[in-house]
């Protein structure tokens, strides 16, 4: 077989394959996902109201604070094997929240530190974040702009 | 023609093999050779830990047929790491000629045949064959870390911790009465699927396309083997295999068994089963050898496949091309 029937076979094979896909949970999937991503905020809502009281920070202070204390908790649960864990059962749940960005820089920095600390750990660091900044910068740009002229 | 025949029946004469923990809590832990504790196995990297493994898989199967490492006169070999160096840094640590082969997980068949066929031609007497995957290793070069919190599609498979090493030898210089009889060399075969998640899909047309072309020129049907092997199919490849076959007036369901479906206990993430050139190493060096020394099987065609992608390629967007060679193993 070549050219067209080839496509063309193929084309049935790739649809008779996809007619064993399982269907995807959406509602145990969403559930998880609000449960584990909602237990992150509130975890950082009480840091928040811990640290407006008990040590008087207020403002992008303490908006500041608790986002390095979450990302300091991703991170050590990054390396202590919990978070993996965590982020198969509860998809996009952990990985939205700043933890979930925390691990996905730690993972790599993890994995390739057998390749040194310059060209392993460093340079690799961000091959799963990367990604995110470059968009996420791109994005917020075209978003200014745009308000700019509004 | 893409059938060889041995008609100096080389034999295939011990294996040694060795797994990680999570293999050995299936079908295989008591057939295995060492079990490990730490997927480590003493090392810094992952990556020394999948050579150490093949080189003591190899070892082990040279200390089970009985012979000396200065009787071996080659080594064939090869991995999943990129440059297969797994297999070319077990090789440093022997004093014999070693020849480096790719055929991702298809390996395993690849090398048997390959050895046959140079203890047949006369040219060797003694060839070790040999293969091993790590799941870590292989995760990191593949997919992503493994500390990354993601979630794992229900299509994927688990890569084996796991190697294997065959001791295969001419006529003369052993007792062992399992021979290898032929070989089928398979063509490359591509049905568009570019999902790198859905491994059994992509390689099950290219398993059944050797196991076709096998059957028809030796004129064997179905019902000759005892068992039709299959490396790494997964759950959702072997049925996929069955349906190719049967569409095409063959029915292999019966005596059709594939490695990467038995070989886990489905506990965590393994969905459709095992992955990886260790995968049938270990399962056939270990249960299904086991099992034809005891000669519960007497004939069995063992036939690894493999996905012959890169990350640049899935990269790009290609497609994945797929391979499998079929080795057919009788007690005479």
């Amino acid at each position: 077989m070549t050219g067209k029937n080839r496509q063309n076979y193929n084309k049935n094979y790739i649809a008779y394959v996809h007619s064993f896909d399982p269907p995807t949970q959406h509602f145990k999937n969403c559930f998880r996902a609000f449960l584990v991503g909602g237990l992150i905020c509130c975890i950082g809502q009480c840091m928040r109201e811990i640290l407006e009281k008990a040590v008087g920070l207020y403002g992008d202070e303490l908006s500041s604070a608790v986002s390095i204390m979450l990302i300091l908790l991703g991170t050590l649960l990054t390396g202590f094997g919990v978070y993996d864990r965590i982020g198969r059962y509860a998809g996009a749940g952990s990985i939205v929240p700043i933890t979930g960005f925390a691990n996905s820089v730690a993972s790599p920095a993890i994995e390739f530190k057998t390749e040194g600390l310059v060209y392993g750990l460093a340079a690799k660091m961000f091959i799963v974040a990367g990604p995110i900044i470059v968009y996420g910068v791109l994005a917020g740009t075209a978003v200014g702009i745009i308000y700019l002229f509004l | 023609m893409q059938t060889i025949y041995f008609d100096k029946k080389p034999r295939l004469v011990a294996t040694g093999t060795i797994a990680g923990p999570k293999e050995c809590a299936g079908v295989v832990g008591k057939y295995v050779d060492k079990t490990l504790t730490d997927d480590m196995f003493g090392e810094s990297t992952y990556e020394k830990a999948e050579c150490k493994m093949l080189t003591y898989a190899i070892r082990q199967a040279i200390r089970n047929a009985e012979a000396k490492e200065e009787d071996v006169d080659m080594l064939i070999s090869g991995d999943l790491l990129n440059q297969i160096i797994s297999a070319s840094f077990a090789a440093r640590d022997f004093d014999f000629p070693f020849l480096g082969v790719y055929g991702a997980c298809s390996t395993l068949s690849e090398g048997i045949a390959l050895a046959a066929a140079l203890i047949n031609a006369g040219y060797y007497k003694k060839i070790v064959a040999a293969t091993g995957s790590h799941f870590s290793s292989a995760e990191r070069q593949y997919r992503y870390p493994l500390e990354l919190g993601n979630t794992r599609p229900p299509q994927s498979q688990w890569t084996v911790t796991g190697a294997g090493g065959f001791f295969i030898a001419d006529m003369g210089g052993c007792n062992s009465r399992l021979a290898v009889d032929c070989a089928t060399f398979g063509k490359v075969v591509d049905f568009g699927i570019t999902d790198v998640n859905n491994m059994g899909a992509a390689m099950a047309p290219a398993a059944a396309d050797t196991i076709l072309a096998h059957l028809k020129e030796t004129g064997r049907g179905a019902d000759y083997y005892d068992l039709i092997v299959t490396g790494d199919l997964g759950a959702l490849g072997s049925r996929i295999l069955k349906d190719l076959t049967w569409e095409k007036g063959v029915e292999i369901g019966k005596k059709h068994v594939d490695c990467g479906e038995i070989v886990y206990n489905v506990i965590e993430d393994e969905f459709q089963g095992g992955s990886g050139a260790g995968c049938s190493a270990l399962v056939f060096g270990s249960y299904l050898f086991d099992r034809l020394k005891k000669r519960e099987l007497n004939r069995v065609l063992l036939c690894a496949t493999g996905a012959l992608l890169s990350t640049v390629s899935s990269g790009q967007g290609e497609s994945i091309p797929c391979i499998c060679h079929a080795v057919a193993i009788e007690n005479v």
